[in-house]
């Protein structure tokens, strides 16, 4: 399995999570955890994603994410799940 | 699994800390184009250094899509080019031709430096090795990538005082043969003694005869996060800071380790050593000097400094030193004044001066780094610097550089501009009593006795 860590931060608005899962979906991503919280009004989203069966190469994925983003007025980001194992896992 | 706050750490680490990679720097051995006709010398090496290079920055920039990682330089260390073209160069003007060579393919491949224009003379120095350090000035002056360095000392084999004599005049000949851009040349030349095979920073990187045909080696940085790490123990004894940085080297580390070995394998070249070394910038917030300041100093240079910097540097270590597999290169603090705001600022307040940066050089790597000194300084009095510096690092077993411009035309009070990652300088003043006679005895400083250590 190949995970991905999808991160969506800025101000809370109607529909965020639909888009991004749509979007995941149309591209046979999988999703595996979804977790959020709001701080001081800001939305904050973190989802490991499942990237194995999809055919789009991280890089398109990871621009097309951020395209998705700026439309929605948030910040999407898509990093692979090793860095943040490597930094918090011993 | 990884949780939110977790993922929400390493992001802020990297967009508001500046948390980077600073370099991945590929080794490559031009040992095999040794040959005694120039022109074809000059062929093999940009051959051999295009095939091995040419996707080293597109390898960099994807690593750094995936991880969302910024890698800040993309760079090449070669095997000290007066080994490799002693047989073909007669003339410095033929070392200089090499030193071209080295800029275009530089250019080709896009990397923004290439370091390896070196000679390691800690002992003696061969009529190749002379030629090259004469044709350094030239060769600086006539390339934009190209970084020099000298090795005029070790522990084994004590401090060549003859090259340490060239070296100062060397150092003033290349500051005049640039002084249209401020002697920015001067910031691409580092002397060092006991220089390492495997450091990936400039302008001290060169790819040792002790490595192997090709290396990938990384160094991290992230000064800014150990600064902000350090802010939410305020107060706190020296038992909770010391863990505090070292937990946050071991992160940082670990984000190095990671893109060395993803470069490693995309790139099929072995992977040598994470350099563990907190290397500033001129940005805000990036600052080894701030560190300092939160550890409790009004300004870097402040009694204290020397202290501070000790722990520092040691924390540093033993919590990258976990997180890596291999370490080497310089790992340390570096104190670059140029490229580190907080240092600038401490020298403008009087806070920092030579001396007081020569007594930091002795417990953290690496040595006297992009000072900028008048421009009317003595090439005896650059020369009794490094010696003093080359001495620091044969005594206590340790690298010791020095990278000082004596910038033309420009005296203690004005600044001079580098740009980019080099960033600005006050010019600081020198002593001004004479050292001529001790520098121009000749010969060399016999290595330390290694036992009876006090």
């Amino acid at each position: 399995m190949k995970r991905t860590i999808i991160t969506v931060v800025g101000k809370d608005t109607i529909g965020i999570i639909a888009k991004v899962c749509t979007y995941l979906a149309e591209n046979g991503i999988n999703i595996l955890d979804i977790s959020q919280t709001i701080v001081q009004g800001y939305f904050n989203m973190m989802m490991i994603v499942d990237t194995s069966k999809t055919e789009k190469p991280f890089g398109d994925m990871a621009d097309e994410m951020t395209a998705l983003g700026e439309e929605t007025g948030v910040q999407i980001k898509c990093q692979k799940e090793e860095i943040f194992d490597k930094m918090h896992r011993i | 699994m990884i949780n939110i706050y977790e993922v929400a750490e390493t992001n802020k680490m990297i967009t508001e800390e500046n948390l980077d990679v600073r370099t991945i720097t590929l080794g490559i051995s031009l040992l095999d184009c040794i040959d005694s006709d120039l022109q074809r010398l000059n062929e093999k090496i940009y051959d051999k250094i295009y095939d091995a290079a040419k996707d080293l920055v597109k390898t960099g920039e994807e690593i750094s899509r995936e991880f969302g990682i910024p890698i800040v330089n993309k760079r090449i260390s070669v095997t000290p080019i007066a080994l490799v073209a002693g047989a073909a160069c007669k003339s410095a003007e033929d070392f200089a031709s090499v030193a071209r060579t080295l800029d275009r393919v530089a250019k080709k491949v896009g990397v923004n430096f290439i370091g390896g224009y070196s000679a390691l003379v800690s002992k003696g120095m061969t009529a190749a090795d002379e030629l090259l350090i004469r044709s350094i000035p030239s060769a600086l002056s006539g390339t934009e990538r190209v970084c020099a360095s000298v090795n005029l000392g070790s522990t084994r084999t004590g401090i060549n005082m003859d090259a340490v004599k060239l070296m100062g005049e060397i150092i003033k000949a290349t500051a005049e043969a640039t002084k249209e851009a401020d002697s920015l040349g001067c910031a691409k030349l580092v002397v060092f003694c006991n220089a390492p095979d495997d450091n990936p920073f400039m302008a001290g990187a060169f790819h040792g005869v002790t490595e192997g045909d090709k290396v990938i080696n990384v160094g991290v940085s992230g000064p800014g996060v150990v600064k902000t790490a350090l802010e939410k123990v305020r107060g706190e004894n020296f038992e909770v800071l010391c863990e505090t940085i070292k937990k946050t080297a071991f992160k940082v580390t670990r984000v190095g380790q990671l893109v060395a070995q993803e470069a490693s394998a995309m790139l099929n070249v072995p992977f040598g050593i994470v350099d563990l070394s907190l290397a500033p910038t001129p940005a805000i917030g990036d600052s080894v000097a701030d560190i300092l300041c939160e550890i409790g100093l009004e300004y870097a240079g402040a009694p204290g400094t020397t202290a501070a910097l000790a722990l520092l540097n040691d924390q540093v270590k033993k919590g990258g030193v976990m997180a890596s597999s291999y370490v080497g290169g310089l790992s340390g603090a570096f104190i670059p004044v140029s490229e580190d705001q907080g240092m600038i600022d401490a020298v403008q307040a009087g806070a920092l001066t030579l001396e007081k940066l020569e007594a930091m050089t002795c417990v953290c790597s690496v040595g006297l780094d992009m000072i900028a000194i008048p421009g009317d300084t003595k090439a005896s009095t650059i020369s009794g610097i490094i010696a003093d510096e080359m001495a620091i690092g044969m005594v206590n077993q340790k690298t010791t550089a020095v990278r000082v411009i004596p910038v033309v035309g420009k005296a203690v009070g004005e600044t001079v501009e580098f740009g980019g990652l080099l960033g600005y300088a006050p010019i600081m003043p020198v002593n001004r009593f004479g050292c001529e006679a001790f520098i121009n005895r000749g010969g060399r400083i016999p290595a330390p006795i290694h036992s009876f250590k006090n």
